[in-house]
């Protein structure tokens, strides 16, 4: 189904600077079909996201998303707008619980640049918001100014040098 | 037996601080292309380099990508992942996930063998006692070599459990 002959997904070009807002992904309403999948596929088994009745017993009204389904919503953001191997760190804390059909948006901006081994990194701050406004999680990223190579096999130091390369070329 | 007690009595579990310091030990795994697959299609991801094995060949890759947050779900593979908080006495329904963080230093892919070891490293509570915070600290090595590093907070909340 996925068979395309695509390499990669188009994602802006040229560096980032201070300001600069990523493109915002926004999600369908999320289903309980979906909470059960995702279940499945991360691995996170707890039935407090999939079974009524154990919401009920802790006394819960229902059933809320995994928290680890947003971040994984906030991870495809981060990647639709920055290669993965551009990624060097991030981290959220999450801020409230997302409930059965809500909504969620990824938006992030970048805050500043700063140079961290030997390395031009964009400094993101990033949420994920829901219809009414609630905030689900917050947090940072940092990844590279530039862009890398697809394939630059990560953050290693021998792909921190390529990336330097990179940019020497690019400027 | 005269008396009425069955039961032992009750043991005080351990304060929550005691876990600092404790580790899990190192245990290997290794995720599938089917479950990086199954994995990209619930959360909507579209780009091929995570789904399609030619698309990710075809930008340099060896195989499917790892995606940034999977390495989470590889250490919940890890067997009775709870088995040192469940010490403290604390009910699974009580669980929130508090803080996630991810550094890398290498890119992951299908049908690599990791190797995932964890320690707990912090505990504090907020709000008089009424959140425990755990942290917990992994690091995910290949062959040896570091490739990311996982930080976890577990808060866990005071609720009415009926059983």
């Amino acid at each position: 189904m996925t068979a395309t002959a695509t390499a990669s997904v188009p994602r802006p070009q040229g560096p980032l600077a201070p300001g600069d807002a990523l493109t915002p992904l926004a999600l369908a309403p999320i289903s309980r079909t979906t909470l059960a999948l995702f279940a499945g596929a991360s691995g996170d088994h707890n039935p407090i996201h999939i079974d009524l009745d154990v919401a009920h017993s802790a006394g819960l009204d229902d059933v809320f998303a995994h928290g680890m389904l947003s971040m994984a919503y906030l991870g495809r953001f981060l990647t639709a707008n920055v290669a993965q191997p551009r990624i060097r760190e991030w981290g959220v804390r999450f801020t409230a619980i997302t409930p059965v059909h809500a909504e969620p948006v990824c938006t992030g901006s970048v805050r500043e640049v700063v140079e961290r081994d030997g390395e031009r990194l964009a400094v993101l701050d990033i949420a994920v918001t829901l219809a009414d406004g609630t905030v689900t999680l917050r947090g940072d990223a940092f990844v590279t100014a530039e862009p890398v190579p697809e394939a630059a096999a990560g953050a290693s130091a021998a792909a921190a040098s390529g990336a330097s390369a990179a940019r020497g070329g690019a400027a | 037996m005269s008396h009425a007690r069955t039961e032992a009595p009750p043991q005080a579990p351990p304060p929550p601080q005691s876990i600092i310091g404790r580790t899990l030990p190192p245990f290997r795994t290794t995720p599938e292309r089917s479950q990086l697959q199954f994995f990209a299609q619930v959360i909507g991801e579209t780009d091929p380099v995570y789904s399609d094995v030619e698309a990710a060949r075809a930008v340099g890759h060896p195989d499917l990508l790892v995606p940034p947050t999977f390495f989470f779900s590889l250490e919940l593979r890890r067997p009775d992942s709870h088995v040192l908080i469940d010490e403290l006495g604390f009910d699974r329904r009580q669980f929130l996930h508090g803080e996630e963080r991810f550094r890398y230093h290498a890119l992951a892919f299908a049908g690599e063998e990791l190797e995932l070891a964890a320690e707990y490293t912090d505990c504090y509570e907020k709000r008089g006692g009424a959140l425990t915070f755990i942290v917990r600290r992994t690091t995910v090595r290949r062959e040896g070599v570091l490739i990311a590093e996982l930080s976890n907070v577990l808060a866990i909340r005071q609720l009415e459990i009926r059983s």
